[in-house]
């Protein structure tokens, strides 16, 4: 029966290409605008991150820059600014960033769905970040934990170096190849969750998280 | 040049089903009427189509190479559609190796027969759901129902219209026709007979009521052992779908359910993982014009220890392989779904996306339905005719789909189906005119009882005309004829001075 519906149509669509001779005009296509490559001098990475920095604010992200030094830091801070008391962490993530946090800390080891209502935020890293969009972009390897991970709690600080940062959309779809051919999800992010289905507002926040926070780190 | 004379059409493949909602609607501008005479609607309509279509003009005006992507958009989907067999063969390929079963139907009911069975077979009744076209187009929804399974739309707009027992009638934003409001009302009466109530004292904030949503929402998804959704793109070379959305449903759908059904129309392959890069600046700008939209799920089959594990793929026909005979009309199937056509024109601003008798409305729906469908019915044959041919759909289409110039061949197409037989009141008129216009004495006739006939009428429109001119008056007002003709008023007022 299933088998029948797949010759059927695949019948279907020869027909209608060889018919109509229709595969005579594909081939040969022109390749696709060309992206600019990822700037290598200082002065253009930088302008580059500058510009991930504003997008990502743009769509009501907190966005803040810092020296390695200085991660943990923030992410204690980030974590008080919007009261989170626990906090679940993918396995992989570096320890040393949660150094000061005083919330509770628990590490992720596949707990059931249900149980990732108990946490009030999540610490993640990221995979690559989309300067002209302001996308951050999760491959879900081990600093960035399962999917529902940064799905249920409701605050998400997640943590971007600066060397992840790319120009554009084809760089960062190249960038995700390998991880797609590994068979990886993949999350794109761009601010917190939105609607704009009631008359076109724009409203923060409905089933993902409603706080992203950004600490974009220097290399 | 000649388009008509040099297109090659074939016609063996089936139509789709028209689904029992559309089936014998009246045509389009029965339909429009009483929308235009609906003034909140109207309001509604055009406070949105504007706000959305600045916001899209803004975004899209930031690319500098705007007309390069959409070159490349149409490219793409054109090497799709040339060789789709091929791709959806990669495609099942790709899907199969990485965990997921493929399933084919042939139209709507098949498909609807596949998803009932693995929802079954899972031994749940209720599914939650990501918006999805494809998913309304065959009416999955109540074909659950009538198998005794609950599914629950996630969207918020379409959580609206669910709730409200209505039509969506914008492909991004179903609700569109609904106020604020309207949308307090529909909660507080609706949400309590399927689930958490909302809230005691619930205003019309927006806020407010997404908030209300949330709560409404959290238990079912948390709840939920199966989601369906469809999938903006389906990636051959990966074996990859992808899901654009923005509130974070479709994440909970996509990631936290044991199975996930995705119907997905053969139209939406793209041939390489590539092709993505231009596809992810395309479609948010066009759509809800933003740089990007907050959420996309990608996901390949079955990912170890995340995510639904029992991943199944519905490639679905339903009248796409008939579009994809005619050598003009395939030109549709490239169609992102991004709805920038429908937020432009002018005939939807003001007649609304009920009018369309499909879920697919506006400038795209138009071209769309009766290819899909057929031009059998009164609906499906008065859409070609629901536009002004204004040209706006096709500069604003992300994959430059040349949607005046296939309302014009569907036109024409329309008229060939009916000829033969009574002679239509349009050829009779012609042909009475051709009579008039040939001789001045009978022009001058005509226009002397004209000029009687609307100074009895005292206004400058008539709304309604008999049979035959009501075909006319049906779908506009018509001229009321003026007191006095051209050609008496020169010889009144120059005949005098000698001329």
């Amino acid at each position: 029966m299933i088998n029948s519906a797949r010759e059927e149509i695949l019948g279907r669509i020869r027909h209608a290409l060889d018919e109509t001779g229709a595969r005579a005009t594909s081939g040969g296509a022109p390749p696709g605008p060309a992206s600019p490559a990822s700037p290598a001098d200082s002065r253009q990475r930088e302008e580059m991150v500058t510009l991930f920095v504003e997008r990502t604010a743009d769509y009501r992200a907190v966005v803040e820059r810092c020296a390695p030094a200085q991660v943990a830091r923030h992410v204690d801070a980030a974590l008080r600014a919007n009261g989170v008391s626990r906090v679940v962490i993918p396995p992989g993530l570096d320890r040393d960033w949660l150094s000061a946090v005083t919330a509770q800390v628990v590490i992720d080891n596949g707990p059931s769905t249900a149980n990732l209502e108990g946490y009030d935020g999540v610490v993640t890293a990221a995979s690559v970040g989309i300067a002209e969009t302001g996308t951050i972009v999760l491959d879900h390897t081990v600093d960035q934990g399962r999917r529902a991970l940064t799905l249920v709690p409701d605050v998400h600080v997640c943590v971007v170096s600066e060397s992840q940062v790319t120009a554009d959309v084809p760089g960062a779809i190249r960038l995700l190849r390998p991880a797609i051919d590994a068979r990886r999800p993949l999350t794109w992010i761009s601010g917190p969750s939105a609607t704009s289905d009631i008359e076109l507002n724009r409203i923060e926040g409905v089933h993902g998280p409603r706080h992203l926070h950004v600490i974009v780190v220097q290399d | 040049m000649s388009a008509r004379g040099s297109k090659r059409r074939t016609e063996r493949n089936p139509v789709g089903t028209t689904t029992p909602t559309y089936l014998g609607m009246p045509k389009f501008p029965k339909l429009a009427a009483p929308e235009l005479r609906n003034p909140v609607l109207r309001h509604n309509l055009q406070m949105a189509t504007h706000t959305i279509r600045d916001k899209r003009a803004e975004v899209v005006a930031e690319v500098e190479d705007w007309e390069v992507l959409r070159l490349d958009g149409a490219r793409s989907k054109d090497a799709a559609l040339n060789d789709l067999d091929h791709h959806l063969e990669e495609l099942e390929r790709n899907l199969q190796a990485a965990g997921a079963t493929v399933h084919w139907a042939r139209d709507a009911g098949e498909a609807c027969r596949i998803v009932t069975d693995l929802v079954r077979a899972t031994g749940t009744d209720e599914i939650v759901k990501v918006k999805s076209m494809a998913t309304q187009e065959i009416e999955l929804n109540e074909a659950l129902e009538a198998a005794g399974i609950d599914a629950w739309e996630t969207d918020l707009a379409e959580l609206i219209v669910q709730l409200g027992h209505d039509r969506p009638s914008h492909i991004l934003v179903p609700a569109i026709h609904r106020n604020r409001s309207q949308i307090r009302e529909i909660f507080a009466r609706e949400m309590g007979k399927v689930g958490r109530p909302a809230p005691e004292g619930l205003t019309d904030d927006p806020a407010q009521l997404a908030e209300a949503a949330r709560q409404h929402l959290r238990d079912k998804f948390l709840r939920a052992k199966v989601a369906i959704s469809g999938a903006n793109f389906a990636v051959a070379d990966t074996g990859t779908l992808v899901v654009l959305e923005s509130e974070g449903n479709g994440r909970m759908c996509l990631t936290l359910p044991e199975t996930l059904i995705s119907v997905v129309g053969i139209e939406k392959v793209v041939p390489t993982w590539e092709d993505l890069g231009t596809f992810m600046q395309l479609l948010p700008r066009s759509s809800t014009g933003e740089r990007m939209n907050p959420y996309t799920t990608m996901w390949t089959g079955a990912a170890p220890d995340d995510g639904p594990q029992d991943v199944h793929v519905v490639l679905l026909d339903n009248g796409r392989t008939r579009v994809l005979e005619d050598e003009l009309g395939r030109e549709a199937l490239r169609c992102i779904r991004c709805s920038a056509c429908l937020n432009v024109c002018p005939v939807y601003e003001r007649a609304g996306g009920h009018a369309y008798g499909s879920v697919y409305p506006g400038p795209i729906g138009a071209v769309l339905t009766p290819q899909l469908r057929g031009t059998t019915s009164d609906i499906d044959r008065s859409l070609p005719y629901a536009s002004s041919l204004c040209g706006a759909c096709f500069e604003a289409c992300p994959v430059r789909i040349d949607i005046p110039r296939m309302l014009v061949e569907l036109r024409s197409q329309v008229v060939d189906q009916q000829r033969g037989g009574l002679p239509s009141a349009e050829a009779a008129g012609l042909r009475a005119a051709s009579w008039v216009f040939g001789n001045h004495k009978r022009l001058e006739g005509v226009q002397a009882g004209a000029a009687a006939a609307s100074r009895l009428l005292s206004r400058r429109s008539i709304g309604q005309l008999p049979w035959p001119a009501s075909a006319w008056t049906e779908a506009r007002n018509a001229p009321a004829p003026a007191t006095e003709s051209f050609r008496s008023w020169w010889r009144r007022t120059h005949e005098e001075e000698g001329s």
